[in-house]
């Protein structure tokens, strides 16, 4: 309880630090050229430095209306422009934070830098000491237990546990080793075991920490098309407004005139008219939204080298998911032992556990494990015994003979992948059996993995290793198909395995003997119908399939090819990740076009409360279309002006967290949204003024 | 209001949607060059303008050089009617003996036909002379007419295409527009409006002797043919001053029934067209239907507002209900053979469509009854809007519809299958502002100006509303007047010339960028993660945008002008 309690306080202490700080840099952020990049915000701050200088001359006794009025829509109109910044500097906030803490990560460190590759795979004596800022891409260097990376690098030699908490927030340590899809290491990591020969990928300040640094803090934050198109929607609302109420001044002097009464609408009302008509509710959080997009990616461990593949995230109407790992789990299980001939299926699970002892792959293991639970076959001595005196000589998998297995006693037991086992039958001068091929057949048929296994080169039956597909993605495809969005199965099984297992977990299509061309082309084919298709990959036969894909996702965990083609990497290299990133980049739109339509809708009400006040003294008969019954011309100006920088502030959680994202299709989603957002947004402003205006009075304030 | 009343209003929307169908599919045809009924008659002619004009048919262009061959067809055009009114008085077929029209005027004039608004500072039967008529006006009531359809045409193409660089021939489709189109049915209009009672002369004014022994000079002309083009155009330019509200123009209520049904025929069937060319006539339906709610309903309420009066005179004690003797309401500046409910829907749908033909004075309508052709046009002419202009006008709509909406929805947005990214924000955000700031500004301008007040006739918000009425319906081509307003002064000529101009062609130009930048776009497959743009739902979000964009720009302006009026006359 005690801990639990500190905890909240050091979390209050830093949410207040934060706020703190945003509210000082709202003010920061009023320069005029940082403004400029907003176009609605920026008429706002104009137009509060026009009625600050009223303001000023109103207390010189020469003002249009009086001192207080202006003085008090002045104090509003700088609220409006500070509470924007503010919501953008909190939206700022948490990545700054961040990218502080990855900062301390980046330290100097010292690299033992090595001059030539080690011999025979030896650990390196002779390095030399320098600084990480001096390393360059492919420079050698050494790494062992308890040091720190000075650079981004590929392993080249070795084989280590590192402890990627820094970079990934994940305190397990994660296996690094020369080859395969896990040689890529990140600098500012700390290696926990064992030693490496890495060589450098990236120049100092161009590393993967120095990357996600400026991505985080949004230094390098560029607006993304879909963004520039609302900033253009926006900016042509703007200036409508801006010419309605220019041309209102001379109408406003011609119906004085005409009328014979009252005074022409002031400057003042004019400003206050032009904020509250001009879309300030989006244009103020359009740029937090954004901001606060890229930091739920990043929450969610996501980090994305491009605010546009967010957006791409969005559009996905293809997603291409690796079978291994993101549908299965990432291995295959023994189910069944299938005899051949006259074998019993003892004889059989005996050899095949045998075979298996040795081997660590999880198929080997649940092939023991298999073994004990059906037939009760415990494990064995592996060395001399006096049942096997010469002990057992085990032959691990190798990529030459494609299969694995044990030596005793004059016995050969090999276990392996059927066409291997054929062929090595076969130049042993054994032939197969009709009913070995049938079961290889069914097995295969199936969806599940056959393996063979013989005995001194004759066939004792069939083991069945199946995959097992990961619970609940049933549900998230039909999840994807609701929301318009294709799932396609890749895999480097044959189709037969392929369609059963793509038919078990409910894709929509798959690609069998996947190859990158392959790959390649089924990409290039979705793009060319005009599709959006979004992968994950991590191994680096993977990137050329990632650069093509509009949406990319590289494993973290992968190979360095994979992370440089995409355009996101995920840090838990969680494949199913790319599911979430699709539904953020909905939220992302979704979020401004919520927020639009309510800025929209909210005018009509702001117009019933300013056009008859504004007109007052011309035309008192006006005051029919005050439906509200706001209680004077000002009451009303000041209520619609303080209701409009209120509601920014009153949105910012929304904008942060974005709109809810359900799976439903696009014409549910329109209704809802434009009921809470549309409705919502023409009946609210109603009600905040009137409220405001009550209070106004109430308090005497006006 | 009266049943009778209402049913007039029926039977026109009703007759109205049952040439939807066929017209719009036969237009579909001709765009599309296929064969139709009348393709054994009109081929030869139509290879024998091409060969004569040197167009290859089958050359497509890509949108700068459409843009740049509809814009110096239109010059041409304008330089010529100057030209043409300026040198009348040495030409034939001038048997009033008209002497050269002023300048300021002619330009005014010329630019009013070239871009399709038919806006007239002037009387036709004591200006123009017949071959002025003829051979300038009536001539271009057809080409302008034309020229909108053939830029429509092209946007419609750039949805069809999946990235293509051309949108179609500019010649190609002005040709077929007016041989297949706009020819026949004006023959066929024509004919029928002679039988009814419209002249069609080259004889000089009558002159007969009254009842009273004074002398009446009645006006002739070749009338008939120039008021078939007029309607069946969306232009609406009056060969007399009065428009169709002459007994020569408009002679019958059945007549009145034929010119209202001839000028909504066209922009409606457009969106049949539309829908067939885009493979998906849903489309179309759903585009008709936003425009029908908008006409019908400003209908309704523009009907609502003349039959029930003026509460002043009903103050007075004056009996303004509907009864067997009289047809109640506010008949004033309304034409008795016509009555409040032909007279208000005539109003609406003249401002719905571009044409701006009146058959009475909208400057005498109620305040309100008076907001509803101002409103019309200041939507932006897009229900049902000009022969073509109003559908291009509309695509914009709906592209700004559906990119808020397709926002909401969590996907860049897209229509028919093409994104909406900024370059297609960029121009459509080009097209809705340019009017607004047209009309609002040059308004601004007119009211601060001591000269062009002096051409107010009534004081209070009634004049503000005249002025109003000038720019919108100059911006908007629309080309009726509110009159009251004198407008053949050097300064509403001019500035007027400059509106319409302004918004015939800053609009086209835009438009055709659109054209060429969607055309160049793939088309993306629909799937359910799509916005549907056929639902009630979307149609009438659509009617949201366009009203909420229309208001937000013109809610002072009215509340100043019609509004305020009527506050004042309702005695609040």
């Amino acid at each position: 309880m005690m801990v639990e309690g500190n905890e909240r306080k050091v979390q209050n202490k830093l949410r207040l630090r934060l706020y703190r700080r945003a509210v000082n840099d709202a003010f920061l952020k009023l320069k005029p050229r940082r403004m400029l990049r907003n176009p609605v915000m920026f008429v706002v701050e104009v137009g509060s430095l026009l009625t600050t200088a009223l303001w000023v001359q109103a207390l010189t006794g020469h003002g249009e209306t009086p001192a207080w009025f202006v003085g008090a829509i002045t104090l509003w109109l700088w609220f409006t422009v500070l509470f924007a910044n503010f919501s953008e500097a909190l939206a700022e906030g948490r990545g700054k934070a961040q990218a502080e803490a990855l900062r301390k990560t980046r330290k100097e460190t010292q690299a033992k830098k090595l001059a030539s590759l080690p011999v025979d795979g030896h650990k390196p004596v002779n390095f030399t000491l320098t600084a990480s800022t001096l390393l360059h891409q492919d420079d050698l260097f050494l790494v062992e237990a308890g040091d720190i990376l000075p650079a981004d690098g590929e392993v080249v030699v070795g084989i280590a546990s590192v402890d990627e908490s820094a970079v990934t927030g994940e305190s397990a340590p994660v296996i690094r080793e020369s080859g395969g899809d896990r040689s890529a290491v990140t600098g500012g990591t700390r290696l926990l075991s064992d030693w490496l020969v890495v060589r450098v990928s990236a120049d100092p300040g161009h590393g993967f920490l120095d990357r996600m640094i400026s991505l985080v803090e949004g230094a390098k934050r560029t607006k993304t098309p879909n963004e520039i198109a609302l900033d253009i929607l926006l900016a042509s609302f703007t200036i409508i407004f801006l010419v309605v109420c220019m041309t209102l001044l001379p109408f406003s002097l011609f119906s004085v005139r005409t009328a014979g009464q009252g005074a022409p609408i002031t400057i003042t009302v004019l400003v206050a008219l032009l904020v509250c008509l001009i879309p300030t509710t989006i244009g103020g959080l359009l740029s937090a939204i954004g901001i606060a997009g890229m930091d739920r990616l990043i929450q969610r461990n996501v980090i994305a080298l491009s605010g546009r593949a967010v957006e791409a995230a969005g559009d996905v109407d293809v997603l291409l998911l690796d079978k291994t790992g993101t549908i299965t789990l990432g291995n295959r299980q023994a189910v069944e032992f299938l005899p051949v001939g006259g074998v019993t299926e003892l004889e059989l699970a005996e050899a095949a556990q045998l075979a298996s002892l040795a081997d660590e792959t999880p198929e080997g293991r649940s092939i023991v494990v298999l073994a004990k639970e059906k037939h009760n076959l415990r494990g064995r001595i592996v060395s001399a015994s006096p049942e096997y005196p010469e002990g057992m000589h085990f032959i691990p998998f190798s990529a030459q003979t494609r299969m694995s297995g044990v030596d005793f006693d004059h016995t050969r037991i090999r276990k392996g992948a059927p066409d291997t086992m054929l062929a090595f039958m076969e130049t042993a001068g054994k032939s197969a059996p009709a009913d070995l091929r049938s079961l290889i057949d069914r097995i295969a048929r199936s969806g599940g993995t056959p393996l063979v296994v013989t005995h001194n080169d004759v066939p004792l039956g069939v083991i069945h290793l199946k995959d097992i597909v990961k619970g609940g993605l049933n549900e998230r495809f039909s999840q994807l198909r609701r929301m318009g969005i294709k799932t396609v199965m890749i895999t480097g099984d044959n189709p037969l395995t392929a369609a059963a297992i793509a038919a078990e977990a409910g894709v929509d299509d798959f690609l069998a003997q996947a190859t990158p061309e392959n790959k390649l082309r089924l990409i290039r084919q979705y793009q060319g119908e005009g599709r959006l298709v979004a992968m994950t990959g991590d191994g680096t036969n993977d990137a050329p399939a990632l650069a093509q894909a509009d949406v990319a996702v590289a494993m973290n965990t992968g190979t360095q090819p994979a992370r440089e083609a995409a355009n996101m990497i995920d840090l838990e290299s969680n494949p199913t990740k790319l599911i979430e990133i699709v539904e953020i980049g909905k939220q992302l739109l979704m979020t401004r076009g919520a927020l639009t339509t309510f800025s929209i809708a909210n005018d009509v009400a702001k117009y019933f409360a300013i056009i008859p006040a504004a007109f007052a003294s011309t035309y008192p008969q006006l005051g029919v279309l005050n439906f509200m019954r706001l209680a004077t011309p000002e009451s009303a100006i000041l209520s619609a002006v303080i209701f409009n920088a209120l509601i920014i502030v009153a949105l910012i959680p929304l904008a942060l967290k974005g709109v809810p994202y359900r799976a439903v299709g696009a014409s549910q989603l329109f209704r809802d949204n434009l009921l809470i957002y549309g409705l919502g947004g023409l009946v609210a402003p109603f009600l905040g003024i009137k409220m405001i205006d009550l209070l106004l009075i109430a308090l005497r304030l006006v | 209001m009266t049943l009778v009343g209402w049913l007039q209003i029926v039977i026109f929307f009703g007759l109205l949607l049952l040439v939807v169908k066929p017209l719009g599919a036969y237009m579909a045809r001709v765009y599309g060059g296929e064969r139709t009924f009348l393709t054994p008659i009109l081929r030869p002619v139509e290879r024998l303008v091409f060969r004569l004009a040197g167009v290859k048919a089958e050359e497509e262009m890509d949108w700068k050089r459409y843009t740049l061959a509809v814009l110096a067809f239109s010059l041409v055009g304008v330089f010529f009617l100057y030209i043409l009114q300026r040198v009348q008085h040495l030409l034939p077929l001038n048997p009033m003996g008209f002497g050269p029209v002023a300048p300021d005027l002619a330009l005014n004039t010329a630019v009013s036909f070239v871009t399709n608004t038919n806006w007239q500072a002037y009387g036709g039967e004591t200006t123009m002379s017949f071959l002025t008529q003829m051979m300038g006006l009536t001539v271009q009531n057809f080409l302008s007419a034309a020229a909108g359809m053939a830029v429509l045409m092209a946007l419609i193409r750039a949805f069809t295409r999946h990235q293509a660089s051309t949108v179609g021939n500019f010649w190609v489709d002005l040709t077929r527009g007016t041989l297949y189109i706009f020819l026949p049915l004006s023959f066929l209009l024509a004919l029928t409006l002679v039988a009814s009672g419209v002249v069609q002369t080259l004889a000089p004014s009558a002159v007969a002797t009254t009842l009273q022994g004074g002398e009446q000079v009645i006006a002739l002309g070749p009338a008939a043919s120039q008021v078939a083009i007029k309607h069946l155009g969306t232009n609406g330019g009056g060969f007399f001053n009065a428009n169709a509200a002459h007994p020569f123009e408009n002679p019958t209520p059945l007549t009145n029934l034929l010119l209202m049904l001839a000028e909504t025929a066209i922009p409606v069937a457009l969106t049949y067209t539309f829908g067939r060319m885009v493979g998906n006539t849903r489309q179309g339906w759903a585009i008709l239907a936003a425009m029908l709610v908008l006409m019908v309903g400003f209908t309704a309420l523009a009907y609502s507002a003349e039959a029930a009066g003026n509460p002043r005179l009903a103050a007075l004690g004056v009996n303004q209900t509907a009864s067997a003797l009289q047809p109640g309401g506010n008949m004033e500046g309304k034409e008795l053979r016509f009555g409040i409910a032909p007279s208000a829907t005539f109003a609406t749908i003249t401002t719905g469509t571009s044409s701006g033909a009146i058959n009475s004075t909208h400057d005498s309508f109620t305040p309100l009854g008076g907001l509803i052709p101002l409103v019309m046009m200041q939507l932006g002419e897009v229900a049902p809007g000009g022969v073509g202009s109003g559908l291009y006008g509309m695509l914009v709509f709906v592209l700004i519809a559906v990119f808020v909406a397709g926002l909401m929805v969590g996907r860049t947005p897209e229509y028919l299958g093409k994104k909406i990214e900024p370059f297609e924000m960029k121009m459509a955000a080009l097209i809705i502002l340019i009017m607004p700031i047209v009309v609002l500004g040059l308004t601004a301008l007119a009211v601060s100006l001591d000269t062009a007040r002096a051409s107010i006739s009534n004081p209070g918000p009634h004049g503000f509303s005249q002025v109003l009425y000038a720019f919108t319906s100059q911006g908007n081509n629309n080309g009726s007047a509110f009159a009251g307003l004198n407008v053949n002064t050097p300064f509403y000529n001019l500035t007027g010339a400059l509106a319409m101009f302004i918004s015939r062609f800053w609009l086209i130009i835009p438009t055709l960028a659109l054209a060429g930048s969607l055309a160049a776009k793939k088309k993306v497959p629909i799937g359910v993660g799509t916005l549907p743009t056929t639902t009630p739902l979307f149609i009438a979000w659509l009617i949201v945008v366009i009203i909420i964009v229309g208001a937000l720009n013109f809610l002072p302006a009215l509340a100043l002008g019609p509004v305020i009026e009527h506050l004042i006359m309702a005695g609040v």
